[in-house]
């Protein structure tokens, strides 16, 4: 019981110093100001305690005394705030070209899916020094991706996705919690995250047996569902041409414009009827029950492909290519 | 002025007026609808208790061995639930705000003495369904209901729990009411608004909460059993609802809640220490506004609970600048109790030692929700044993040391006995002790990353769950003496005298215990609040320690 102790915990994350940093700080400033209090309450308390033949002196209060003593905390404070507000920033903001992984949670496990489409059940293998992007909906309740070591935790709802990101710094296998209440095995709904030297982590890539990448597995279910008879790449179909989309500002019928992000794609597809891009007619039905949130995240993960040079495991794959069959990655 | 004259024995007084149970069960007197009212929360204080200690014996070993985990996580979703909303939410309020919010200012009574019994009528009606959702099987959604989990996952007792808090919520509606009637209506001749306790201003702050907030959490929890029985779609991604929205609906009033807790406590702390150290009030006006800040800000931070949810970022600036906000009230009271102190003339008796406890754990309280509401930080240790640690520091450490502190100072004025001093002083001491070490490993647990509501834990964190479960045992011992020497006071304690301790509110210028109407003739108030340097000290009045 003895022998594993920690009084602080491990440090694996870009995040992680800067959160300890404000923590400290928070420890430094408002253990002194306890401290203060403590002392002068026992001070007085010794040195005015009850004594026959002395009795109390009446003191008047003091305006300027209030304002000093409203006035120096409210500046401490929006310090603090000012500080953790631009941690919270820096959380919720990932870098450009961060590596996405897939997340889909249940009772009571963590499904996670790589772009490369390595799935892996309350693991999470990751290399050291590269931006990870975590990409996370919830096919029940509400549950919540908790790294201790890297500070960041995230909610994870179900019919929408939440994101977090974080770079790690260390490798090491570091707790991975949920830390919402999700019901009877909360507390087992556990698991780790490995953090492995880029070499390794290729290797653990290569390593193990995919079916085609996140993008091609999406390309696959887009031919399957007839997605190409008005999502067209060569002329204007009755849908919107999807080629480039991904981040790009989209105008809707309604006059409001909405940036092409996964939740926005996620959702035209589960309820194609929320946002109707400007010029089309709400004719699309929806996927709610026919796809699962495993092949919604393939299906975005293959839009989103669209718009990226041709680069990376999921190769080039083309909007409308007759090819139904994904190619095999490269490895078997 | 009626004056303080002691007649031995046989004089009729409250207690003593009317014999027999319908005498109790029928009464609008206020001070037996708060001993009512004691009775009930006492009772649910050892149940939720008892929850307690339960939690803390399965957490002494990673394992998850003691109880099943369904059982175990009934066991934190009913001890929140009674906690809250049958003990904390009515403590001071329904007790003491109810023996001694009339008293205060010189009043006979509530000014709605019947709704005041009916109040008390929808707690125990609310308390015998939560009792009964406990007695089929319990419930296990935690006391804060979150959707999709309480609407369309959980197979417990969700619906009767819900509708058992929903009645509980009338009760609480009902007392806020009163009071804000009788503070503004029956005010005695001369008890003008900045003469008025500040514990009068605690609890007119404490009621506007109470009528402003708890409407929203019962058409909140009505909410929930519509969508569980009839599936409304209100919180249900899947057909348009959303679950976020449930949680700001919850968190809009069970924010403010955590205000209603403390600010009776804090009013409670301000007549304590005035008292031992015979002293004015420093800063009358400040605490009197810092009170009515709290209340109105405390409407503003809710989503501070959510910023880890999936709120928009500007959404949990705004709301985290806002957190800050409420602190400044906080620690404006935490100087000017220090304040009062100074110069004075001052004395260790238990509720001081209970005044001493309640500012140094509130102090923690208040200094880590600071961390809290800091964004960067929040998101760290939002849901660990961080927030179990602050919240229980803020509602244990402050709310209930100044629940136990202020029936102490009242305990001669309400049964007319006094306590025995000595072990009044030692309950105190090892409820402060017990209480941190419970308590403060659970921070240290909470940054380290142990999630809250867990079963089963890895097993480095076992040691500081050891020292917390521990503690526990420690504390459970402090809450059991008091009530043994309290039941004993009343038929062995020595007979208080009318102003035990040489204190100024009105409520001792009547006998101990009062009349059933309070005051034999109305009190004309000529003189401010805390007018130490008026009062004759205990010694004088030949009170005996």
């Amino acid at each position: 019981m003895f022998n594993n102790f920690p009084l602080w915990p491990t440090n694996a994350s870009t995040i992680a110093g800067d959160v300890d940093a404000l923590f400290i700080f928070l420890l430094v400033v408002t253990g002194l100001v306890s401290i203060a209090i403590f002392i002068l309450i026992l001070f007085f308390a010794a040195k005015y305690r009850r004594r026959p033949g002395i009795e109390a002196e009446q003191v008047e209060g003091s305006t300027p005394l209030e304002i000093t003593w409203s006035i120096i905390p409210l500046g401490v404070f929006l310090v603090i705030f000012a500080w953790g507000a631009i941690i919270y920033f820096h959380e919720r903001t990932p870098a450009k070209g961060a590596t996405d992984v897939y997340v889909v949670a249940k009772q009571w496990m963590w499904k996670l899916q790589h772009e490369g489409g390595q799935r892996e059940i309350n693991e999470l293998h990751i290399p050291v020094g590269r931006d990870v992007r975590m990409i996370m909906t919830s096919q029940d309740v509400i549950h919540s991706f908790y790294v201790p070591a890297f500070r960041i935790k995230q909610d994870v709802l179900p019919g929408r996705y939440s994101y977090t990101w974080f770079h790690a710094t260390k490798a090491g296998t570091y707790h991975l919690f949920c830390a919402e209440y999700c019901g009877t095995q909360h507390s087992g709904m556990i698991g780790q995250v490995v953090v492995m030297e880029p070499s390794q982590y290729e290797s653990w890539l290569s390593g193990g047996t995919t079916s085609g990448s996140l993008a091609q597995n999406g390309e696959a279910l887009f031919q399957q569902l007839g997605c190409t008879t008005c999502h067209r790449s060569d002329v204007q179909g009755r849908g919107p041409n999807l080629i480039g989309l991904f981040g790009k500002t989209v105008a809707l019928e309604d006059g409001r414009t909405v940036t092409a992000d996964e939740d926005y794609i996620r959702e035209s597809i589960l309820n194609p009827a929320a946002k109707v891009v400007s010029g089309f007619k709400p004719i699309m039905p929806t996927f709610q029950s026919i796809v699962s949130e495993e092949q919604v995240n393939q299906l975005v993960a293959y839009i989103k492909s669209l718009s990226k040079p041709a680069t990376g495991v999921a190769g080039t794959p083309t909007i409308g290519s007759p090819q139904t069959q994904p190619q095999n990655p490269k490895v078997q | 002025m009626a004056t303080a004259i002691t007649i031995p024995a046989e004089r009729e007084h409250y207690l003593n007026k009317e014999h027999g149970i319908s005498s109790w069960l029928l009464t609008t007197d206020h001070k037996r609808i708060a001993l009512l009212y004691l009775l009930s929360i006492t009772f649910f204080f050892f149940i939720g208790g008892f929850f307690a200690l339960l939690i803390r014996l399965e957490l002494l070993t990673p394992a998850g061995d003691l109880v099943q985990a369904d059982t175990y996580n009934k066991l934190f979703s009913m001890h929140g639930q009674v906690m809250v909303f049958f003990f904390l939410i009515p403590s001071i309020p329904a007790v003491l705000g109810n023996f001694l919010v009339p008293l205060m200012i010189g009043a006979k009574d509530l000014a709605f003495p019947k709704i005041n019994l009916l109040s008390w009528y929808l707690y125990v009606i609310a308390g015998i369904m939560m009792l009964h959702a406990m007695i089929t099987g319990g419930v296990d959604t935690g006391w804060t209901f979150y959707t999709p989990l309480s609407t369309a996952f959980s197979n417990t007792h969700v619906i009767e729990a819900g509708l058992s808090i929903f009645v509980a919520g009338f009760s609480s509606i009902f007392t806020g009411l009163n009071f804000v009637v009788t503070i503004h209506r029956m005010r005695a001749p001369g008890m003008t608004w900045s003469r008025m306790p500040l514990f009068i201003w605690a609890h007119y702050a404490t009621s506007i909460i109470q009528l402003l907030g708890t409407p929203v959490l019962a058409i909140t929890l009505v909410l929930v059993v519509l969508e569980r029985a009839f599936h409304l779609c209100i919180f249900d991604s899947t057909c348009g609802g959303d679950p976020l929205l449930f949680q700001h609906l919850f968190w809009f009033y069970s924010h403010p809640a955590v205000y209603i807790m403390i600010l009776p406590s804090m009013g409670v702390v301000t007549e304590i220490i005035t008292c031992f150290s015979r002293k004015r009030v420093f800063g009358y006006h400040f605490i009197a506004l810092a009170s009515i800040s709290i209340a109105v800000f405390g409407f503003l931070v809710w989503a501070h609970h959510m910023f880890v949810a999936g709120m928009s970022v500007y959404a949990a600036l705004a709301f985290s600048l806002l957190s800050y906000s409420v602190a400044v009230p906080s620690a404006i009271k935490v100087f000017n109790w220090t304040a009062t102190m100074y110069k004075g003339s001052i004395s260790y008796s238990t509720p001081m030692l209970y005044a001493f406890g309640f500012i140094g754990l509130f102090t923690m309280g208040g200094m880590t929700g600071l961390f809290l509401a800091s964004l960067g930080i929040d998101v760290h240790v939002t849901d660990t044993y961080f927030v179990v640690a602050h919240f229980h520091y803020i509602m244990v450490g402050g709310a209930v040391m100044g629940y136990l502190g202020g029936m102490h100072f009242w305990w001669p004025k309400i049964s007319g006995r006094m306590y025995p001093e000595g072990w009044g002083r030692l309950a105190a001491l090892i409820v402060f002790i017990g209480f941190n070490l419970t308590f403060f490993p659970q921070f240290i647990l909470g940054y380290l990353g142990m999630p809250r509501r867990y079963w089963q834990y890895p097993p480095e964190f076992q040691v500081l769950n050891v020292l917390s479960t521990a503690g526990s045992t420690i504390l459970a011992v402090g809450y059991v003496l008091p009530m043994v020497y309290f039941l004993w006071s009343m038929r062995y304690g020595k007979i208080a005298s009318d102003n035990p301790w040489g204190a100024a509110g009105l409520e001792w210028k009547t006998s101990s215990p009062p009349t059933t109407f309070n005051f034999d003739e109305t009190p004309v108030v000529t003189w401010e609040a805390y007018n130490y340097d008026e009062i004759p000290t205990p010694e004088e009045v030949a009170v005996e320690r």
